[in-house]
């Protein structure tokens, strides 16, 4: 099975942010693999250990980004792929555009992706891929197990949970893919832990709780450097003006608003927890 | 400014959700005067429900309000879905498109925005219209879960995708009777049903969803077991709110991580936010020092979590919750 894995280098959770400048101040900063994406990472080394296959591991970004790659080779990555960022404008949709191209040529049975990255937060860019390359996905995976399709599943997908049939039409990349496996996942939703099932190739991001990332052996680690690194330039993609072309753009960063220490109630329990209720409805003006 | 907005209005157990009203709402400012706005309604019966629904919609200023009803629509499917608004897409030509920053919307948004080849601002928190007469609408949203933000506009050529946070924009208020808007069907688009959903566990506990819960009664590492969280849901069903927690209490075992509140896991900000054992490391209050008021109740006087709470109390959850809890319902049980 050929697995492919979209990473992330995002600063680590604990650092405080600070801006400079009118942009984030990077220098002495902790770099991490998104958390999200580690999760990706882990179930796409199960996935192999359990069928077999290769694991690529993917990341647009600058060239400190190479660490993050290194990072999952060691932790059992086949090979890595940077595509480097310079050309492309702050905005998800020429990332997304610029990484769907890079990644169609793998033919990828399954693209694992992090729910969001822990920096900005869009969860934007693994989906974008998706709808770009016609691909079905699964969000917020909590459990993922892939298998070969039965034609009773493709009788229930057809039969769309007992309405008229219709047809199940191959997704455009008719040749991509044998077809006949499916992943059948655990996902996370507002309503209730719901498990689905979707026929490969496709796209799932991971959510937390997915499993619990192994970290970097020491012969991992030697072996990560001479497993294959590629740098990948934007202009090597062939993408015209219009998919590189930004729709948004930022116009300003800004601090959170300052938040100062209030007030700390005293006396014995029952006394601070009416004069909180109190609090709340006089002065928070809450109930 | 004159735009046409298009809202996908989530609707959850048959029942518009606020969210969808607070999309409506910032839809129509988008819109300005003289702008249409459109919504787009998915269901799959029973009919009664979705048309109640679509004319609260269109009491609220949608002009028109498609729906599009079809069995095959009656769970959430993202292809299927993402389908029915591209339709809408196609059959309104709006420049913005609004959805709520759900569950399903953080799924169905970045696919209407690749397929349109548009721009897409995910969990905005404020908008602001600037430039001359409105011209340009301006879009705040957190990054690094609220340790900064951002402000963003769209680039004109291609229609924009926006996600709002439930609970921080206002909802679509009424319109002038007379001036409802009208209720049309769109035919479903039937695209390949991809994703088969084979089951749903309906999570116990939390009738209130965390993201657009107005209180929240969070616990930490000092709820010290999974039953530790008891009081916590005692006080919230009193308070009408829904249960959180920190990355401390997920990772101890202590509850699901669909309650995680942090820089990984959830970004809240509700009116009223009750931290119950959590010590205040920062990548929890990355996700919910926005909320309004902050309560906190912990046993270290010196837990940074003061730092942030606008009312402290230094004690034992254990005693105070429950205390807390009582209060509230003699208070709350009290007409006016």
């Amino acid at each position: 099975m050929k697995l492919v894995v979209l990473i992330k280098q995002t600063f680590d959770t604990e650092e405080k942010i600070e801006l400079v400048n009118g942009a984030v101040a990077d220098d002495s900063v902790k770099f991490i693999i998104n958390p999200y994406d580690e999760y990706a990472l882990e179930e796409a080394l199960r996935l192999r250990e359990a069928h077999g296959g290769s694991v690529t591991v993917v990341s647009c970004g600058s060239d400190r980004a190479v660490e993050a790659l290194r990072t999952a080779l060691a932790m059992g990555a086949d090979e890595a792929v940077l595509l480097e960022q310079d050309g492309l404008p702050d905005d998800g949709h020429a990332v997304a555009a610029a990484l769907a191209v890079a990644l169609q040529p793998m033919l990828p049975d399954l693209i694992l992706a992090g729910l969001f990255a822990v920096d900005r937060g869009a969860g934007s860019i693994a989906l974008q891929i998706a709808e770009r390359l016609g691909l079905p996905h699964a969000a917020a995976a909590l459990k993922l197990e892939v298998r070969d399709g039965d034609s009773a599943g493709a009788a229930r997908a057809a039969g769309g949970n007992g309405a008229d049939a219709k047809p199940v039409k191959a997704h455009n990349g008719a040749s991509w893919g044998s077809g006949d496996k499916v992943a059948v996942v655990v996902r996370d939703t507002e309503w209730g832990d719901e498990t689905v099932e979707i026929p490969l190739p496709a796209l799932i991001t991971a959510q937390q709780g997915l499993n619990e990332p192994r970290y970097p052996s020491l012969p991992g680690i030697m072996k990560a450097k001479r497993k294959p690194l590629r740098q990948v330039s934007i202009h090597d993609l062939g993408l015209d003006a219009g998919d590189l072309a930004p729709r948004t753009e930022r116009l300003a960063l800004l601090a959170p608003p300052l938040r100062a220490a209030g007030r700390k109630l005293s006396g014995a329990p029952a006394e601070q927890a009416a004069l909180l209720a109190e609090l709340l409805q006089r002065e928070a003006k809450l109930f | 400014m004159k735009r046409t907005a298009l809202v996908y209005a989530e609707c959850a157990d048959g029942k518009l959700r606020r969210v969808a009203l607070e999309a409506l709402g910032a839809a129509r400012l988008l819109a300005g005067d003289g702008g249409s706005v459109h919504a787009v309604l998915v269901g799959g019966g029973p009919e009664a429900a979705l048309q109640e629904a679509a004319a609260e919609l269109a009491a609220r200023g949608a002009g028109v309000v498609h729906v599009v009803d079809d069995p095959a629509l009656a769970g959430f499917a993202p292809e299927a879905y993402a389908a029915v608004i591209g339709a809408a897409v196609a059959a309104v030509r709006p420049s913005v498109i609004v959805l709520g920053h759900t569950a399903a919307g953080r799924e169905l948004a970045p696919r209407v925005a690749a397929s349109v080849g548009g721009g897409h601002v995910a969990d905005v928190t404020a908008i602001d219209l600037q430039g001359d007469g409105g011209a340009d609408a301006v879009f705040t949203r957190p990054l690094y879960a609220g340790k900064a933000f951002e402000q963003r506009r769209f680039l004109p050529g291609a229609p924009g995708v926006l996600t709002v946070r439930p609970n921080n924009l206002p909802v679509a208020e009424p319109v002038a009777p007379g001036s409802e808007g009208v209720i049309a069907a769109l035919p479903y688009p039937a695209p390949p049903l991809w994703t088969t959903v084979r089951s749903v566990v309906r999570k116990t506990g939390g009738t209130v969803d965390l993201a657009e819960a107005d209180i929240i009664v969070a616990g930490g590492r000092g709820v010290r077991s999974a039953e530790g969280f008891a009081p916590l849901a005692a006080l919230a069903a009193v308070l009408g709110g829904a249960v959180g927690a920190s990355r401390g209490a997920c990772d101890a075992g202590y509850c699901d991580y669909a309650l995680q509140i942090g820089q990984t896991g959830k970004t809240v900000t509700p009116k009223l936010y009750i931290a119950c054992g959590i010590s205040g490391a920062i990548q929890h209050l990355a996700g919910m020092s926005q909320s309004r008021v902050i309560v906190a109740i912990n046993k270290d006087p010196d837990a940074p979590i003061f730092g942030v709470a606008d009312y402290g109390i230094v004690g034992d959850l254990f005693e105070i919750v429950p205390l807390l809890t009582e209060q509230f319902r003699t208070l709350l049980s009290k007409p006016g």
